[in-house]
């Protein structure tokens, strides 16, 4: 304990740090967030073939609507990468701009799933029909419901790059937003892979 | 408008019903008239409830653990009391009742005995151990706390209004289904284990993180303390293996709640799928649990031999690879479930692999104690105890881990037996002897260790007297949790048991009075040094209590056992040449707010009471939405203000003797160490 | 700054490469059952070696990972996390088909 020390604090003095632990924080949870989808996707997976004697998801499936769920939670990862851009460059117009693009995008794949369940439910398929459709249900809404919580933190953010500028806070807190709109998508490629195109083949 | 809530959700169907509910009615009562009485509510409310303090969350997260440990407690004398008299006759528990105490005795036990015990043990010493202010996310932390104690709230609550659950701690399907398990008990015990769940997952996250990102500059990896390595361990484990329990009792939610079937008889459900999921967080919670134990005892046995830890190394690699295996082993929970012999053979090699580094781990402790200078503190009684019956539940543990052996003891008080003769000694052991260790650090005295001793002894006798019968009994077939039954042989066994758990109650007892002894001595042994066991870690550094930033300077590190280095090289205590500010995090009621909601939502789910749970949901996600947006969350303690404490401190260390650094191994006439020759 | 660390890799150039890696790497198996081209187990094979290379693709240019300049813990986390979910997933497909296996004997 010298005084070199005491003008070297390891914490809290340089803010960069704070940062740094919120970074490695959220990261840490969107792992723990993995593992919920790996688990989900592995009881699906178990699940699948127990129809009893509701329709088989499959047969509902529609490789056309889910290309077109792909393609928007895809361009939205391109968008928010561009809003991402803009931050870095200070462009808070720009910023706002992309991120109401990405807003858009995600609320049309919302939309899309909505519909696609709603049909479901409609052809006598709901979540109660049997195992499989449950866990059918439960993997792709559990996403869906991330990405409608992606949406409400969009507005959220929106809101503090409007009033409070691109303030170093507000610029982490975009970045952490970031990463958590680019794991969706991943979980994304994951649900085409696992349930749709399987599912249609 | 209050859903299934009705005036028959009242106990008035039993009269120990109605007597488990009077207790703990009064119990809330007590405290809230002392409350009011003493007109320590501001107090209470600004300088606990609210605190972001890690070194004061951890206390509460003790008094919690503690207040469970009774009422978990009671549960297991009403059980063990009710086996010894339940022969060929109804004892005095019905079955439905009977069934409810086993399984709110499991589930407190785990969730809100053992893991809030830990949690503030991890709180109250990490930070320090670590030579840091504070743990990474504080307002977090205060919200893990929270979340914990809604879902301790619920379980007791359940004892007042409504039942609780009656399939058993790990609440199996189809059982816990709604088609055999109508009732609100199984949705009691699921919001309790899912909010609190969430906290735990949240704490993993916290505690990796604070260890990975603020350690004292000069800590390496291979510098830090045994005890923020298993914690360290512990919390990845935390952080990984509790979203699957979330997705084994949500799923399980979804089923009772939205008519699904993931595990139901009927419709494609696949109740196996549960038990899979259920123990996939399940076999890693025991070693979340027993980890941190670990390295207590690890701590305590170094400085109470007064010798370096043999084997750090050693005992760093066991604890990893003991991380990485407890993911692999979680069907021996259920070799009987109907698993082909290769998946039954690889899992039950794989059980018996992750006994090696148990064992390690074992033999370094006993080297450490080797020709040491032993003192016989109350801490080392519980390390002694534990390595001595430890090893014994170890030894059966190995046993179950042959599946054809498991065919014949699952399902048995065997079973019983042997996870409470890993989990007694292996956690709650350490947890005591940690609590015993850190309560000068944390409070400022030492506990009466004449009392301490004491409670060793009842605890230990007791044990041996509770549990032992039962591995006869499980060899003689009788199944677990039985409530009468129509064997005569058994009874004696039972008894003897019955006469064992009321031995631990007196260990309780010692326990208590241990405590109240030790307040009210504690002039006598009042810690003015900081350091009252001549310890090797920087948590030892601090005064006792800490200040609120802990180090007034952050020290630095260029070994392992870092304060004892500084205390051989004198460089301990030394007055820096002048103070900064220092920054820290501002108590906050937005944690205490979430937490309660979260108890309102647990409780309005389990009613059905719809309106009220969105509710509670929508203030939930407004507080994390207001936390998450405010930019100004800190205050600050001046340069001045630290000096003011800091001079305090060093008046008091100048009234203190310091402790004698002299290593025995490096005396004279050392012995050779273990193994060398002689 | 904090740019300093955030901005690392962050690039459009690095977002549209990876945009049209991703639209390729979709396109390939969406195509390919569209058109039925294939036998099943192909079929399998391509959708699954797509997605890997894809969840690749995201991580690199959307996430911008690399192994040079995100903070090793970050990585370990991540490599922690791909060793789970493969014991995890692995682990319980295997437990409960063999179950299956078992029970349809």
């Amino acid at each position: 304990m010298s005084a070199d020390v005491a003008m070297n604090p390891q914490r809290r003095g340089p803010e960069e740090e704070a940062y740094e632990e919120r970074a490695f924080g959220f990261w840490l949870y969107l792992m723990t967030d993995a593992i919920i989808f790996a688990l989900l996707f592995a009881t699906y997976v178990v699940m699948a073939p127990n129809i009893a004697s509701a329709p088989a998801p499959k047969s509902l499936f529609d490789l056309w609507h889910t290309a077109g769920e792909t393609a928007l939670l895809l361009v939205s990862s391109l968008t928010f990468g561009v809003a991402t851009i803009s931050m870095i460059q200070g462009k808070k117009g720009q910023v706002l701009l992309w991120l109401a693009v990405t807003f858009v995008l995600g609320a049309g794949f919302v939309a899309m799933e909505i519909m696609e369940f709603a049909g479901m439910i409609a052809a006598g398929a709901g979540p109660g029909g049997s195992g499989s459709l449950s866990a059918f249900f439960t993997l792709v809404g559990t996403h869906g419901l991330h990405v409608s919580l992606g949406l409400v933190w969009i507005i959220i953010l929106g809101l503090q790059v409007a009033v409070k500028g691109l303030t170093m806070p507000v610029t982490s807190r975009l970045f952490r937003l970031g990463l958590f709109w680019h794991f969706l998508d991943i979980v994304w490629i994951g649900i085409f892979s696992v349930v749709y195109l399987p599912g249609i083949m | 408008m209050l859903g299934r809530l009705t005036i028959d959700a009242l106990p008035f169907y039993s009269w120990i019903a109605m007597g488990g509910a009077g207790v703990t009615v009064l119990g809330g009562v007590v405290i809230f008239v002392l409350l009011t009485w003493f007109k320590k509510w501001g107090y209470f409310w600004s300088e606990w409830l609210t605190s972001l303090d890690h070194k004061r969350i951890g206390v509460m997260y003790i008094a919690l653990a503690l207040l469970m440990l009774v009422r978990g407690f009671v549960d297991a004398l009403m059980m063990r009391s009710q086996q010894a008299f339940a022969y060929d006759s109804g004892g005095y528990l019905p079955a439905g009742h009977f069934d409810q105490v086993f399984s709110s005795h499991g589930t407190i036990m785990i969730f809100f005995m053992a893991m809030p015990f830990m949690t503030g043990l991890f709180n109250l010493i990490v930070p320090q151990q670590i030579g840091t202010r504070d743990v990474a996310f504080p307002f977090m932390n205060s919200l893990s706390l929270w979340f914990t104690s809604s879902g301790a709230g619920l379980v007791l609550v359940s004892l007042v209004i409504g039942k609780f659950s009656t399939a058993g701690w790990t609440g199996y399907p189809p059982y816990s289904g709604l088609e055999y398990s109508p009732g609100v008990g199984v949705d009691y015990w699921l919001w309790a284990v899912l909010i609190s769940g969430i906290g735990s997952t949240l704490t993993g996250i916290n505690f990796i993180v604070t260890i990975l990102k603020r350690r004292a500059p000069g800590m390496t990896l291979l510098r830090m303390p045994l005890f923020t390595w298993t914690v360290l361990v512990s919390s990845v484990l935390m952080a990984f293996a509790f979203p699957a329990l979330t997705v084994a009792t949500g799923l399980l939610a979804l089923d009772r709640y939205l008519d699904m079937h993931f595990f139901t008889n009927a419709d494609g459900g696949n109740m196996m799928n549960f038990i899979s999921l259920l123990w996939i967080w399940g076999h890693p919670e025991v070693y979340i649990l027993i980890l941190p134990a670990f390295g207590v005892f690890s701590e305590v046995v170094a400085t109470f031999s007064r010798k370096a830890l043999f084997g750090y190394k050693s005992l760093v690699f066991a604890t990893a690879a003991i991380g990485i295996l407890s993911f692999s082993v979680w069907l021996h929970h259920f070799f009987t479930m109907g698993a082909g012999a290769n998946v039954n053979a690889i899992f039950g090699i794989a059980t018996m692999i992750i006994g090696v580094p148990t064992g390690v781990k074992v033999f370094d402790w006993l080297f450490t104690m080797y020709r040491g200078r032993i003192t016989f503190d109350p801490t080392m009684y519980w390390t002694i105890g534990f390595i001595v019956t430890f090893v014994i539940g170890g030894v059966t543990g190995v046993l179950l881990a042959i599946p054809p052996v498991d065919y014949l003891m699952h399902n048995t008080t065997f079973l019983v037996a042997h996870f409470h003769n890993m989990i007694i000694p292996g956690v709650l052991f350490g947890y005591v002897a940690g609590l015993i260790y850190w309560f000068p650090k944390a409070i400022g005295f030492q506990l009466s260790a004449k009392w301490g001793i004491r409670a060793f002894w009842c605890w230990i006798i007791g044990f041996y007297l509770a549990f032992m019968p039962l591995y006869f009994l499980g060899l003689l077939g009788m199944p677990r949790r039985m409530e009468r039954y129509e064997i005569a042989a058994w009874q004696p066994y039972l008894i003897i048991a019955a006469i064992g758990a009321a031995v631990i109650l007196a260990g309780v007892v010692c326990m208590a009075m241990q405590l109240l002894v030790g307040i009210k001595e504690r002039e006598k042994t009042r810690d003015l040094s900081g350091d009252p066991f001549n310890g090797r870690t920087l948590e030892w550094l601090t005064s006792s209590p800490a200040a609120p930033y802990n180090f007034a300077v952050i020290p630095k590190v260029d070994s392992l056992d870092a304060f004892w280095k500084m205390k051989v090289d004198g460089t301990a205590y030394q007055r820096p040449s002048g103070y900064t500010d220092i920054v820290m995090p501002r108590n906050s009621s937005l944690g205490v707010i979430a937490g309660a909601f979260s108890f309102v939502l647990g409780f309005a789910m389990i009613w059905y009471i719809w309106w009220l749970a969105a509710l509670s949901l929508l203030v939930i996600g407004i507080v994390v939405v207001v936390r998450s947006s405010m930019e100004n969350t800190d205050y600050v303690i001046t340069a001045d203000e630290v000096a003011a404490i800091e001079e305090q401190r060093f008046n008091d260390l100048a009234r203190v003797p310091r402790h004698d650094t002299g290593d025995p191994a490096a005396s004279p006439q050392a012995a050779p160490a273990p193994g060398s020759a002689s | 700054m904090e740019h300093a660390t955030v901005s690392g890799g962050h690039s459009l150039k690095n977002y549209l490469i990876g945009f049209v890696l991703a639209v390729i790497l979709t396109a390939i198996p969406f195509v390919l059952v569209a058109m039925g081209a294939l036998p099943r187990v192909t079929m399998f094979f391509v959708i699954a070696i797509a997605a890997v290379v894809q969840v690749f693709v995201h991580l690199r240019y959307f996430l911008n990972l690399s192994l040079k300049e995100t903070p090793r813990e970050n990585i370990l986390a991540l490599a922690f996390a791909c060793v789970l979910v493969f014991l995890m997933v692995g682990g319980t497909i295997w437990i409960m088909f063999n179950l299956e296996y078992r029970h349809d004997m």
